[in-house]
């Protein structure tokens, strides 16, 4: 079904680019904000100052967006992120 | 307060935790293996299912504490949670049945002074959270009516959750603070 090129160099503007997915982390009342942090370190490999923005992010707005890619990508990672019990979804980016 | 989890000058994370606290520990893990694990029928289940790992439940959990340990991977599609949870669901309660039930061995080999090893050390991360997950769900705490819990008379039993609860807070907070130590 697909006719996008499979090559990103043959992209022209008729071209559907397809929006890529993400993962998202919600804010809920009981994760502390110590454990986000150390989960997006320890799951995503982020450094302590990326790690502490994302938590900012989910603490004070709501959510952050937390990883890109593909569907499948993302679902790995929303799994890994319900096993450490955070709210994560995917969905197509916005 | 006590110590919380510590490490010893050789590394190895410790905590003490009198008999009172121990008993603590290891019901609530009893507690999470039995809320998370699946009230199928046995025999009625495919076999190839499975062992594949794919479940027939596929509806989100009606418990709200359960829903919120299992919860929905997508907001706005319900087609695409079900199949999600369908695939997944089976293997995230193993999880965290595996992370309560390291804990009651750990607990179960220890006296007051409890070692973890390293490889128990995310099981404890794990089951501290589940169970502060369940409990505070439990107990509808949001992000500003702690003080208003706290305030609820002894004989209403979110009373006495809240305080499992605020303790449990307090292990997992210990902890996670050496890990971020280890990490940065």
């Amino acid at each position: 079904m697909s006719i996008a090129p499979s090559e990103r160099t043959a992209l022209s503007e008729e071209t559907v680019v397809e929006r890529p997915w993400v993962t998202i982390v919600w804010n809920d009342p009981i994760n502390l904000m110590s454990y986000v942090t150390y989960v997006f370190m320890t799951y995503f490999k982020f450094d302590r100052a990326k790690a502490e923005l994302l938590m900012l992010d989910v603490h004070e707005k709501g959510r952050a967006t937390v990883s890109s890619g593909t569907r499948e990508a993302m679902e790995i990672d929303v799994a890994a992120m319900h096993s450490y019990g955070l709210w994560a979804t995917l969905q197509k980016d916005d | 307060m006590p110590d919380g989890f510590t490490r010893t000058p050789s590394g190895r994370t410790v905590i003490r935790l009198d008999d009172v606290e121990r008993n603590l520990l290891r019901s609530l893990s009893e507690q999470v293996i039995a809320f998370v694990s699946p009230d199928d029928d046995g025999d009625a289940r495919d076999p190839l299912a499975i062992l594949v790992g794919i479940d027939d439940a596929s509806e989100v959990p009606a418990d709200p504490a359960l829903a919120r340990l299992l919860p929905d991977a997508y907001k706005d599609d319900d087609d695409a949670a079900s199949d999600f949870r369908r695939f997944t669901e089976r293997s995230l309660r193993e999880t965290k049945a595996a992370h309560a039930r390291a804990v009651g061995e750990a607990l179960e080999r220890s006296g007051e002074k409890v070692t973890l090893s390293d490889q128990e050390e995310p099981s404890w991360l794990g089951f501290l959270n589940d169970a502060r997950l369940a409990i505070g769900t439990r107990i509808e705490l949001t992000d500003d009516n702690h003080d208003e819990l706290a305030e609820l008379p002894e004989e209403d039993p979110r009373a006495g959750l809240l305080d499992v609860y605020d303790w449990l807070t307090y292990l997992q907070e210990t902890l996670v603070q050496l890990h971020l130590d280890d990490l940065s």
